[in-house]
């Protein structure tokens, strides 16, 4: 199939945006000038009913992206605009609270997440209380019920009535999807919801967040180290590396062309047990940046094998390299002819 | 492979914890041999024993826990009832443990120099110049630069801080080196690297490798033999690649339709319904029966015993031949 023919996603209205999103952290002391660049520069849109996953190893800034976004972090330049409006414009109590409500979060660690006196409810019923003002009392029970079962946990009403320490840590996760589904809203950052649950349950959880999206239409921007559980939920696949974006495009299709070498290295080291037997005699000692103030340059130039002179003068900017995918790098090819082009263009005439 | 005398051999180990309302079984009736320069993999879910058992073997056991019956031979001594000063001159020596957490189990207020040198003087009486060539020769073996015998741990990455970890494991080119999940707390291309530096110090050394892990892909192109465990007890053991082309135990079938792939075509995945039980009250009969797609009536009333199938053990009664 040549690039031309890729046929194109109908895709929903823009939920959320991140503009030029920078956060840097101050090192030391409040009078250090040292700064730790946790993102920068990165430019993100998550539409209505996708499914993004922001893919990256520890330290790379896609939690600290999920924070900026929740709000935790105030950025230190650069904005978000949450359906065309910027978040630094909320500024009651009223508009934050409606935004975080339509923006939950979900967490990575289900032990830590769930307060352990509590029951089930507890949490449930204060997301309700707080943002579904319009319910009464009878409608919020019969509401947090129809969530239990929409995570899938039933008999709902036993689910309920018990304590975090008598469920499973898939179970307990899915009570912090149900508590974040009780905000009715539009975007669920998950940050690493899977990655501290049992293998045999975390598909069940993957499979959850793909139909939450198919039946209540709700977008996910699903944070991962994990690539191929990224394939398995997202439509598409942003990659970080070192604070910065460095690929993103539809996830079949940055599997199928990786075009930044750091990709490229990613999906080299996934343990892939359907992959023939290759062990390679050489185990390269390489390890990503912690990036305090950095100079111009492609950050990824020390461990690229492809680096040339000008990756160290030069920061990348992201190019379009093929349809609807882009990667930051100087040396990567494109793959969007000029012939190409006008085709496409013939077939719209 | 060349057949050689086993390394290690675990016979009907029982390990219980011992609480308020009883004993619980966490590990039940575990056989296994581990053979000179083999490669072992022990995959299975949180709380399924496989760290209970790694402890066990390394007797490093504290109560509440404690061996119930059974014996672990190493080199053909009996580790479970050896004393304490016997057991000495075996550990770290002849056998040698890397833990999970590295951060946990490196002392955070000595360097790695020093560590190594503490460990270095517990075992054999050196000069302090025979100490640093050694510990410099070491962190050059994993690949650290030996300037890092003066860091902290803190100072170290994580990939680096778990191979600080095997540099001490290996001071003393040890038989058999114990890996408890070693790579799980590093991200994928850390852990990548990590995976070939032991498959590559192991060819050179020849050390036998236990090697535990929830991640069944992970261990798929490194180990020669794979364990699998489920609520305490071993439901499948055979060779790595045999057992990944053709999983016989319904466990075993659904961990490896539990993870997607990043290649061929995108399959809907089903996991394995249920959770592992608790085993303070483990199901009768066959200890995954609640969960499998294949129960039969005897599974619920009978415990199974091992079945063998194209060289494979098999705990599961679709393999009894004489039914």
């Amino acid at each position: 199939m040549s690039v031309a023919e890729l046929p194109a996603r109908p895709r929903g209205a823009e939920l959320l945006r991140t503009v030029g999103l920078t956060k840097h952290f101050r090192l030391g002391g409040f009078l250090s000038r040292r700064f730790l660049h946790g993102v920068d520069d990165v430019n993100l849109t998550v539409h209505e009913d996708e499914i993004v996953a922001l893919v990256g190893e520890s330290g790379s800034g896609k939690s600290t992206i999920a924070r900026l976004i929740a709000m935790v972090y105030q950025p230190t330049r650069g904005e978000i605009l949450h359906r065309g409006r910027s978040l630094s414009t909320l500024r009651s109590r009223g508009d934050v609270l409606e935004y975080r409500g339509k923006v939950p979060m979900v967490f990575q660690d289900p032990y830590g997440s769930l307060s352990p006196v509590y029951r089930v409810s507890h949490g449930i019923m204060r997301a309700l209380r707080l943002h579904r003002r319009d319910l009464s009392r009878r409608g919020r029970e019969e509401e947090a019920e129809r969530l239990l079962e929409a995570v899938g946990l039933v008999p709902a009403r036993d689910f309920l009535a018990k304590f975090p320490y008598q469920l499973s840590g898939g179970q307990r996760q899915r009570i912090g999807f149900a508590q974040a589904l009780a905000c009715r809203p539009e975007l669920i950052l998950a940050d690493e919801p899977v990655s501290m649950l049992d293998v045999s349950v975390r598909i069940g959880v993957l499979n959850l967040m793909a139909s939450l999206r198919r039946r209540e239409r709700i977008s996910f921007l699903y944070i991962t180290h994990d690539i191929a559980s990224a394939r398995y939920v997202a439509d598409r696949l942003v990659v970080m590396y070192a604070g910065q974006v460095s690929e993103s495009g539809p996830v079949e299709d940055v599997l199928a062309h990786p075009k930044h070498p750091y990709t490229q290295l990613l999906l080299s080291a996934v343990p892939d047990p359907r992959a023939p037997v290759s062990v390679p005699a050489t185990a390269a000692v390489q390890e990503p940046p912690r990036v305090i103030d950095p100079g111009e340059g492609c950050r990824f130039r020390a461990r690229c094998p492809f680096a040339i002179e000008e990756c160290s003068r030069v920061t990348p900017r992201l190019r379009v390299l093929r349809p609807e995918h882009e990667a930051a790098c100087h040396v990567a090819t494109s793959d969007l002819s000029p012939a190409a082009h006008t085709d496409k263009d013939a077939s719209v005439r | 492979m060349i057949v050689t005398q086993p390394v290690l051999e675990v016979r009907d180990l029982c390990v219980d914890y011992l609480t308020d309302r009883g004993p619980v079984r966490a590990v039940d009736r575990v056989s296994l041999e581990v053979c000179k320069g083999e490669f072992l993999g022990i995959v299975g879910e949180s709380g399924c024993g496989k760290s209970t058992l790694l402890y066990a073997i390394a007797r490093l056991l504290t109560p509440p826990a404690q061996v119930a019956s059974g014996d672990v031979r190493f080199e053909g001594s009996d580790i479970v009832s050896m004393t304490d000063s016997a057991l000495r001159h075996l550990r770290w020596k002849r056998y040698s443990v890397v833990m999970q957490s590295a951060m946990n189990a490196l002392n955070p207020v000595m360097s790695v120099g020093e560590q190594l040198r503490d460990a270095f003087l517990a075992h054999e009486s050196l000069s302090g110049l025979q100490i640093a060539t050694r510990s410099a020769e070491l962190m050059r073996l994993v690949g650290i630069d030996p300037v890092h015998l003066g860091s902290y741990p803190h100072q170290l990455s994580g990939g680096m801080r778990q191979r600080a970890m095997i540099a001490m494991a290996l001071a003393f080119t040890p038989e058999l080196v114990i890996m408890d999940e070693p790579t799980s707390a590093l991200d994928v291309v850390a852990q990548r690297s990590l995976m070939l530096k032991i498959k590559q110090l192991q060819r050179e050394f020849g050390f036998a490798t236990i090697f535990v892990t929830h991640d069944m892909s992970l261990v798929s192109h490194f180990s020669d033999r794979l364990a699998v465990m489920y609520a305490g007890q071993i439901v499948e053991v055979g060779e790595t690649r045999q057992m990944f082309a053709d999983p016989k135990h319904p466990y075993t079938v659904g961990l490896m339709r539990s993870f997607p792939s990043i290649t061929g075509a995108l399959q809907p995945l089903s996991g394995i319904p249920g959770s592992p039980p608790d085993l303070a009250h483990p199901p009768a009969g066959c200890r995954f029966h609640p969960r499998c797609p294949q129960v039969m009536a005897r599974c619920k009333i009978e415990e199974p015993a091992f079945y063998e199938r194209e060289g494979d053990l098999v705990r599961c009664f679709l393999f009894d031949v004489g039914s």
